[in-house]
């Protein structure tokens, strides 16, 4: 057993006080004081897989980009297609360094243009970055957008609440809380990786279908002094539905289901984005006005990257014994020779037996393959699975 | 983080937030303190009945969707019974934790340091 936390000086949500009145156990999580769970983290696991969660995403970063040479910028800074983003779109896309490994995995949202900028169409990018690396995504992006004075970077983060709402019941949660009739029509037909401006419940919200769970559900950035209120009234009107308060630990077993990376453990700058299977995000297809290829920092080792046999592969997998393989721990052959290390574990609450990510070395890499995780000593057997290890029912 | 209040004055504690029962064979479990810092408990590695244990060692691991805790032995001895109910069902440890939740019992030849419910409460609470 280990002894309990030194008190914290880290950041507190807007929504804390609702946390602590809902009693929950608070983390110290990139620098933000955050709920790591409000009773048992398996049902709130479960409750997004059958029903709703309610999650705090306000330590998040929120970055815009404005202007009319926004998506231009974005293109050249990112390794997205952001210029051909329609409004009301969002995308997956990475920020990498010079060397091509991965700053950051973000989504960007476009919204629709400024209409105030009529000869320029002055557009809006929302750039939400990880907590842990928004310094690091604000100071590239303002090294890349240096002499621009088409393309404008506020970060908002700290003035932004972001709330999700996750799982099969959130449609009517959260579309139940939006009086306008046109704008509720507009929630509910709103497409997976979409977002629209709505009020909910009485507050001004952007409500993006996004989420880091692996079922259907809604993302609401809202003015951090608002977001009591909304987070409030989700509670109110989820919880006859089976909504429950949800925490960043069942927030990371839903997205290890979900085959989802997380910055820091499968993603990290010695790492670029084909070694997670993620090569399809990076848009070598981009182009500038001449239709001559479009440079973007990273372009070049990228490129070479695409081309290269690469040296290790992202995998899932399953285990096939009750002990858990845990983010470290050492893959080896049945014979013990060592072929890679696991990324993410964890007791699957779903499946009901432990769930890993790891890389491995390509020879190993095929579906079916058995292995093997040293765990803490013992060598647990594991199967390579294609990921992810659980897509929700439609 | 978590209420200390209500553990049972009739038992023992560790450091390492296990309880234990006086006297020999004793019981010995985690506390409520450990359980609700853990999360819910999804595998239990106990020793084997039989097995020579010595007080402050690493007699097991107890795992939860989050993370590993090793199990210390408060005592030593000779393990003389394991919860084989609790290793079927490790979420009776959460939900009983002083109860149905016990872990080992232990034929007892010595103990490690020891505290009291007050003396404990005071550790976890700090």
């Amino acid at each position: 057993m280990s002894d309990q936390p030194e008190p914290t000086t880290a950041r507190r949500s807007p929504l804390h006080d609702e946390h602590v009145a809902l009693g929950a156990a608070l983390t110290d999580f990139a620098g933000w004081q955050m709920p790591l769970r409000y009773g048992s983290d398996v049902a709130e696991h479960t409750a997004v897989r059958t029903a709703a969660g309610l999650f705090d995403l306000s330590h998040m970063g929120e970055l815009w980009v404005t202007g009319p040479g926004a998506g231009d910028a974005l293109d050249r800074a990112l390794v997205g297609n952001l210029t051909a983003l329609e409004p009301g779109r969002a995308r997956y896309t990475m920020i990498c360094a010079p060397d091509g490994g991965v700053l950051d995995d973000l989504v960007v949202y476009r919204l629709s243009d400024d209409d105030a900028d009529e000869t320029l169409g002055h557009r809006r990018y929302l750039v939400v970055a990880n907590a842990s690396n928004v310094d690091v995504v604000r100071d590239a992006l303002t090294e890349r957008l240096a002499g621009r004075p088409d393309a404008v970077l506020t970060d908002r983060s700290l003035e932004t609440a972001l709330i999700a709402v996750q799982g099969p019941r959130a449609q009517e949660i959260v579309v139940g809380l939006v009086d306008d009739p046109a704008q509720a029509d507009a929630v509910r037909a709103l497409k997976y990786y979409a977002s629209v401006p709505a009020t909910v419940a009485g507050v001004t919200a952007l409500v993006a279908r996004t989420g880091y769970t692996g079922e259907d559900g809604f993302e609401l950035f809202v003015d951090a002094p608002a977001a009591a209120h909304v987070w409030q009234a989700v509670l109110a009107a989820g919880t006859p539905l089976g909504l429950v308060p949800a925490g960043l630990s069942a927030r990371d077993s839903l997205r290890l289901e979900a085959g989802m990376p997380l910055y820091g453990n499968e993603l990290d700058t010695t790492t670029a984005p084909h070694d997670a299977g993620l090569g399809r995000v990076v848009r070598l297809d981009k182009v500038d006005d001449e239709g001559a290829p479009l440079p973007f920092v990273g372009r070049a080792a990228l490129e070479a990257r695409a081309h290269a046999t690469p040296s290790r592969t992202l995998v899932g997998l399953e285990g096939l014994s009750r002990r858990a393989a845990r983010h470290g721990y050492a893959v080896v052959t049945p014979s013990g020779a060592s072929v890679g290390t696991v990324t993410s574990g964890a007791p699957s609450p779903t499946l009901g037996h432990p769930v890993a990510m790891a890389y491995v070395t390509p020879e190993v890499s095929a579906a079916g393959t058995e292995l093997a995780v040293d765990v803490r000593g013992r060598h647990e057997p594991v199967r390579v699975v294609p990921l992810p290890f659980y897509r929700r029912p439609r | 983080m978590t209420d200390a209040s209500g553990l049972p004055a009739d038992l023992q504690y560790t450091l390492e937030h296990e309880w234990l029962t006086t006297g020999s064979p004793a019981t010995v479990g985690i506390t409520s303190v450990a359980a609700e810092a853990l999360g819910d408990i999804v595998y239990l590695e106990l020793p084997a009945v039989g097995d020579t244990i010595e007080a402050g060692a690493v007699i097991g691991e107890i795992e939860s969707t989050k993370s590993v805790s090793e199990l210390f032995s408060p005592v030593s001895g000779t393990v003389v019974e394991v919860n084989s109910a609790a290793v079927d069902d490790p979420s009776v440890v959460n939900s009983d934790p002083f109860g149905a939740g016990w872990l080992v019992k232990v034929d007892v030849s010595g103990t490690g340091p020891l505290l009291t419910a007050e003396e404990y409460q005071a550790h976890a609470a700090g």
